[in-house]
């Protein structure tokens, strides 16, 4: 079957800072996305999980998009205004997709 | 009845012993826990109960002034406590500046849970109190963030006050949730109450103890991951400093003339420190501060603390200046 090289870019990052991240995103004319809850985990702060949250700030979430790789610098520099202060992590991997028109 | 065995008797209440039960849980580490959506919906309850209950109560025994000099006092409390907070922190501890401008901010606010339970122990001790204190709460919650982020912004620049963050701490669910109940109690009156009494009255000391309980088994998790970050002078601010904010409570109870119950109410607001609205804005304005310093401190001192020993403190220290 035909496939078609993509980007894939993950951010984990702060509840709080989300609707931030996706005014971004959006602002760098990337349309979608997907917003995964994190369940828990560990980091210099050490570790948690959602059951110690008690804010409406509390824990992380994570934003995954796929997108043309042309696309990706415009949608970095986007992002990384939001997420530059703030703990996270943003990974890039090459994926591909089977509907390329959809990206 | 003395002051002491008033105090005394606070401390064995369901309430308070459900808290202890759940800090319990989480220091020996039980598996006990409160599923994150029951402990949400919870939070929504006695929100909208105390809110609508306080609202019933201004439409019955309203007094515009004392209402709008008691607001004052609560934003003025809310603004000056935490360059007290700050100053005490920097004193006492090795906390560096940011960090301290960011738990002096928590200091300043309240926290809504310390203000139920206090209603409740007044409520058990048969103590009147202003309905109106729910909108003092309201209003105290925002103030110390804007003196917190003013001593960053003095101290080393930073910290930023987007308009978004201010909708959103203005905005957040709670105080909408909050001061909506209020409104809708103020509107309808005891008639109002009647109808929904059943939902509002009865089951909220349960679910109070429910929460506590939750509430309890979070703040030992907070110790537990806490201990290391905070000194021990960090640490005895987080017991110091309640009672100095109680007593700036105190004097503009005895300033304005309130009636016991509120005078407990607003020195328990002055005494207690934010630990869902002001991490969240810390959170977004200052992401360098450390977050474990000021939610260890705030949850996990001094909230178990105003529960514990704090309520009956100042109710006896109320007592003794204003009278009961």
């Amino acid at each position: 079957m035909q496939t078609h090289k993509a980007k894939r870019v993950d951010i984990t990052i702060e509840k709080i800072m989300l609707s931030r991240l996706t005014d971004a995103i959006e602002k760098a004319d990337v349309s979608g996305y997907s917003i995964l809850p994190v369940f828990g985990g560990s980091g210099r702060s050490g570790a948690w999980t959602r059951e110690d949250n008690i804010g409406r700030g509390d824990g992380m979430v994570q934003v995954v998009c796929i997108i043309k790789p042309g696309r990706l610098d415009a949608l970095l520099d986007s992002a990384f205004e939001v997420v530059d202060r703030h703990i996270g992590v943003v990974t890039i991997t090459d994926c591909e997709v089977l509907r390329a028109e959809r990206f | 009845m003395d002051v002491f065995s008033l105090a005394a008797e606070t401390l064995v209440t369901p309430i308070v012993l459900s808290f202890v039960l759940g800090l319990f849980a989480a220091l020996v580490r039980s598996d006990l826990s409160i599923p994150e959506a029951v402990a949400k919906g919870m939070s929504l309850y006695l929100l909208f109960a105390i809110g609508f209950k306080g609202g019933v109560s201004l439409a019955d025994h309203g007094n515009e002034l004392t209402l709008g000099l008691t607001l004052l006092a609560g934003v003025l409390l809310s603004a000056i406590i935490p360059f007290v907070a700050y100053a005490v922190l920097r004193l006492m501890s090795g906390l560096n500046a940011l960090d301290a401008a960011a738990v002096a901010g928590h200091y300043g606010s309240i926290s809504i849970v310390t203000f139920v339970a206090s209603t409740s122990v007044l409520e058990s001790q048969g103590i009147m109190y202003d309905g109106y204190m729910v909108a003092v709460a309201a209003a105290m919650e925002a103030p110390a963030i804007l003196s917190a982020l003013w001593l960053v912004t003095r101290t080393k620049g930073g910290g930023t006050m987007e308009p978004g963050l201010w909708r959103e701490i203005m905005l957040n669910g709670s105080i909408v949730l909050l001061i909506g109940a209020f409104l809708i109690g103020m509107i309808t009156g005891e008639d109002g109450l009647k109808e929904i009494a059943p939902l509002v009255i009865a089951p909220f000391k349960g679910v109070l103890c429910l929460f506590l309980l939750d509430m309890g088994i979070i703040a030992g998790r907070g110790l537990r991951k806490g201990r290391g970050v905070l000194d021990a002078g960090a640490i005895a601010f987080g017991i110091v400093m309640p009672m100095i904010g109680a007593i700036f409570g105190l004097g503009a109870a005895v300033l304005l003339g309130i009636p016991l119950g509120s005078a407990l109410l607003l020195m328990v607001l002055s005494a207690s420190a934010s630990y869902i609205a002001v991490p969240a804005a810390m959170r977004v304005a200052l992401p360098e501060a450390n977050q474990s310093v000021y939610l260890t401190l705030s949850l996990g001192v001094t909230f178990p603390f105003n529960l514990v020993i704090g309520i009956p403190l100042y109710l006896a220290l109320a007592t003794v200046a204003i009278g009961g």
